[in-house]
């Protein structure tokens, strides 16, 4: 035990304690205060039963009030939902257009389509919407099956091409190179197609695919090359190209001698018609709706 | 009480232990407080800090009901911190969350304003205007009205408990209840409409944190001011222990002018006439019977004394009954006091109060406070922000063109609805377009904000095709405020128009 001694200059005593010859002056508590240490510590106590504490082998103790940070998300969750109830049940009674056309419905379609889309729909279009090769960018103005609400809405449900929907959009172009046309008549449709779109092309050869493209492709793709929109059939006079970056004679004489054909799944067995009513107005939204 | 007779016969000596003194501390590791009961006094100290104490309080609880007209889209309290809708409102002032570096400002100027009066006046917010202080000494005002003063309560607490202690305890503890309710009510109706909060109050319809608020602050105002008073700032408070780096040897602080009182003697009159060396002081007590904190003046500048100044008053009364001068315990400060007890008789001078430290103190608080007034008066009450797409960067178009997005961000700080108009510039060949617009030309449209809130629209600037010559090109939006209510406050927002990699 060390000394203790009296301060001198305060008659404090001190607690013995020296460093570097200071001395520790031993000033006490008051009592209250040692008190209320006891209090945090009886409260510890009460919190460690109530509240999940003492890890175990495998677990951990539950506490009395089995509180878990994960059951305390999925309060928050139900509560976030019920909150949004009152607009679920307005879009589900109304159709897209008067969901579009009224401002605080529109808003709240627009950030749950956004959310919905993040989940379900970039894999394919990507985070923006803006597509890649061979998935479209839903940002433009450019529409395979129609831009308009009700055509965007019924896109989603049913898909496009989707094996497990009777009632989805469905159009296959030949291949060409089997047996329809032979290489010649494909490059001078192909320069034809080039022309179309203001391209570079082979004067004569597209003169002569004119008229190979009336007999063969403007079934669908129309008379004039604007496309069709109860088919898919692309506009082949514009600037946006599904399947290639570059609309090059290669790239177009691989396309119509084997066509690829997009697949898009029809969501209506995935998802809840509120989701893709919001899902329709959010992809409307984006700039090219029609 | 124990009045020695030997003492001149109009002093009366108090039977006072200064309970916090420095030199009488025990040995173990905690001890019981021993509970400080303050002799009341009267005297100009006393007197200013009734008025501060009436002053305060009146500002705390009135302000909150002062009505301010701003129109039918903003509420009506002068001050209002409406945490839900993110404003604070003082009077003529309003204050969005953005704007949250004035409240910053307002603070910076606390800060260095107490530093300012502590080098000047010590511990001058401790001994009159902090809550601690005031609400103390409006509980010992109660206390000494059902119990009586000092010697009163001493004897109450020492004797039985009869029905009238019983009695007397009951109705003490129920009237500071009371002041404590009222004190965190009061503080509630700063963060709401104070009638239509007063009703729902007591109809039980408030929300549950307004009932939380008022329960947590009045248990602490019980608490604090009815039984824990010095404790506080003895053992709580990290003030004092902040302010002892801020005193120097001009700063005022509560003295004990020893060189004058000592020795002290109980019997001066006597010792006087034997011709002994004698100070003024006749070691009455009666500085440390009302000192609130129950400590020994004379003992030296301590952590414990907040400057109340109170013994200064105790100490005059017993100096003009002795025919002594007055001011044997004064403001004073280290300077004045050596130069007395050098034997220098120095007055206290004016000028100590100017000097370096305090001039930089008081620049800089002005200059705060200044920028802030200028900021204020000239601050904008539009704001405009432009947010370019990025993902996609831009849409190629149909017919070749290019598209980005934006979202367009118009604040209309003013508390009517306004019309704006939006003027595009740069980028002559370009359009835009975009929902809740009214287009006047491709290049131009209107837009109405509602009063005192952000509207967010989402804009697409359209190129014809090969007009886009970079990567990124220059382009503006110009805001400008129309119609009869707009004063014709403008914003010029650059942003940019991203297009593909040119090669
Ligand atoms: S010590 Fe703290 S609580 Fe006491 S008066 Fe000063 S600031 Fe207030
Ligand atoms: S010593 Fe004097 S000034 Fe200091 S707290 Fe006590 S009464 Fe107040």
């Amino acid at each position: 035990m060390s000394k203790r001694e009296r301060d001198e200059i305060s008659g404090t005593e001190t607690t013995g304690h020296t460093w570097d010859g200071l001395k520790e002056l031993n000033t006490p508590l008051p009592r209250w205060w040692v008190w209320t240490f006891y209090v945090t510590i009886i409260w510890a106590l009460g919190y460690s039963i109530v509240y999940p504490s003492w890890p175990l082998l495998t677990t951990n103790v539950k506490g009395l009030w089995n509180w878990s940070s994960r059951g305390d998300v999925a309060a928050s969750l139900s509560a976030a939902q019920g909150a949004q109830k009152e607009w679920l049940d307005k879009i589900n009674a109304a159709d897209v257009n008067a969901i579009n056309a009224d401002e605080q419905l529109r808003n709240f379609a627009v950030a749950g389509g956004a959310a919905a889309f993040k989940v379900n729909c970039v894999q394919c279009h990507g985070s923006g919407a803006a597509g890649a090769v061979g998935y479209p960018n839903l940002n433009d103005n450019d529409w395979l099956w129609g831009g308009s609400l009700d055509a965007i809405y019924t896109t989603i449900q049913h898909g496009i091409r989707s094996t497990d929907d009777g009632s989805t959009r469905d159009s296959a172009m030949p291949a060409f190179a089997d047996g329809v046309l032979d290489a010649t008549q494909i490059d001078q449709v192909a320069n034809y197609v080039l022309k179309l779109s203001g391209n570079e092309a082979d004067e004569a050869a597209a003169t002569a695919g004119a008229q190979l493209f009336t007999d063969n492709c403007a079934s669908c793709h129309g008379a004039d090359g604007k496309g069709m929109r109860d088919f898919g059939a692309p506009n082949l006079t514009d600037s946006i190209w599904l399947r290639f970056d570059a609309p090059t004679k290669e790239n177009i004489v691989a396309q119509i001698s084997k066509p690829h054909h997009g697949l898009m799944p029809a969501w209506a067995a995935k998802l809840d018609d509120a989701t893709i009513k919001q899902l329709a107005v959010y992809v409307h939204s984006l700039g090219g709706g029609e | 009480m124990a009045v020695n007779e030997q003492l001149d016969s109009t002093i009366e000596q108090h039977d006072a232990v200064a309970v916090h003194s420095e030199g009488k501390r025990s040995t173990p590791l905690y001890i019981a407080s021993r509970k400080v009961y303050p002799k009341a006094v009267s005297g100009y100290f006393r007197n200013l800090k009734w008025i501060l104490t009436a002053i305060f309080l009146g500002v705390y609880y009135i302000t909150p009901w002062i009505r301010w007209d701003r129109g039918e889209h903003a509420p009506n309290q002068a001050v209002l911190v409406d945490i839900l809708h993110r404003r604070f409102y003082f009077f003529g002032i309003e204050i969005w969350p953005q704007e949250f570096y004035y409240v910053a400002g307002l603070l910076i100027m606390g800060g260095v304003g107490l530093f300012l009066i502590t080098s000047v006046a010590g511990r001058a917010w401790c001994g009159y205007a902090c809550w601690q202080t005031v609400w103390t000494d409006l509980f010992l005002v109660v206390e000494r009205w059902i119990e009586g003063d000092r010697n009163a309560r001493i004897r109450l607490e020492n004797g039985p408990w009869t029905a009238s202690r019983v009695a007397k305890f009951l109705a003490k503890n129920a009237v500071w209840l009371l002041i404590a309710l009222a004190t965190g009510g009061a503080w509630i109706f700063y963060f709401a409409d104070a009638p239509t909060l007063l009703k729902s109050f007591f109809t039980g319809q408030a929300p549950f944190v307004a009932y939380a608020t008022v329960g947590v602050l009045t248990f602490t105002t019980f608490v604090f001011a009815g039984y824990m008073r010095e404790q506080v700032c003895i053992y709580m408070c990290p003030w004092p222990r902040i302010q002892s780096a801020m005193f120097d040897e001009n700063s005022l602080l509560v003295t004990y002018n020893a060189w004058r009182g000592e020795p002290r003697s109980l019997h001066r009159k006597k010792a006087l006439a034997a011709g002994q060396k004698v100070g003024d002081c006749v070691d009455c007590n009666a500085c440390v019977a009302v000192c609130p904190t129950g400590i020994d003046i004379r003992e030296g500048s301590q952590l414990g004394c907040i400057t109340c100044a109170l013994c200064i008053d105790a100490c005059n009364e017993v100096m003009d009954k002795m025919g002594l001068p007055r001011g044997l315990i004064s403001y004073s400060n280290t300077v004045t006091y050596n130069d007395n007890a050098a034997g220098k008789p120095t007055h206290l001078k004016a000028s100590t109060v100017f000097r370096p430290r305090t001039l930089i103190y008081f620049t800089v608080w002005s200059l705060a406070g200044l920028l802030m007034m200028m900021s204020l008066f000239t601050r904008e009450r539009l704001d405009v922000n432009i947010v370019p797409d990025r993902n996609p960067l831009y849409t190629k178009l149909s017919d070749g063109g290019l598209r980005n997005g934006y979202q367009l961000k118009i604040l209309n700080m003013k508390q009517q609805p306004l019309t704006f108009r939006v003027e595009m510039q740069g980028l002559a060949e370009g359009s835009f377009a975009g929902d809740g617009l009214t287009m006047v030309s491709p290049r131009e449209a209107t837009v109405n904000v509602e009063a005192d809130k952000l509207k967010n629209v989402k804009i697409y600037v359209t190129m014809p095709p090969n007009t886009v010559k970079s990567e990124s090109s220059e382009l503006a939006f110009k805001v400008t405020e129309t119609g009869p209510e707009g004063d014709g406050e403008s914003l010029v927002t650059g942003t940019v128009f991203h297009g593909p990699k040119v090669k």
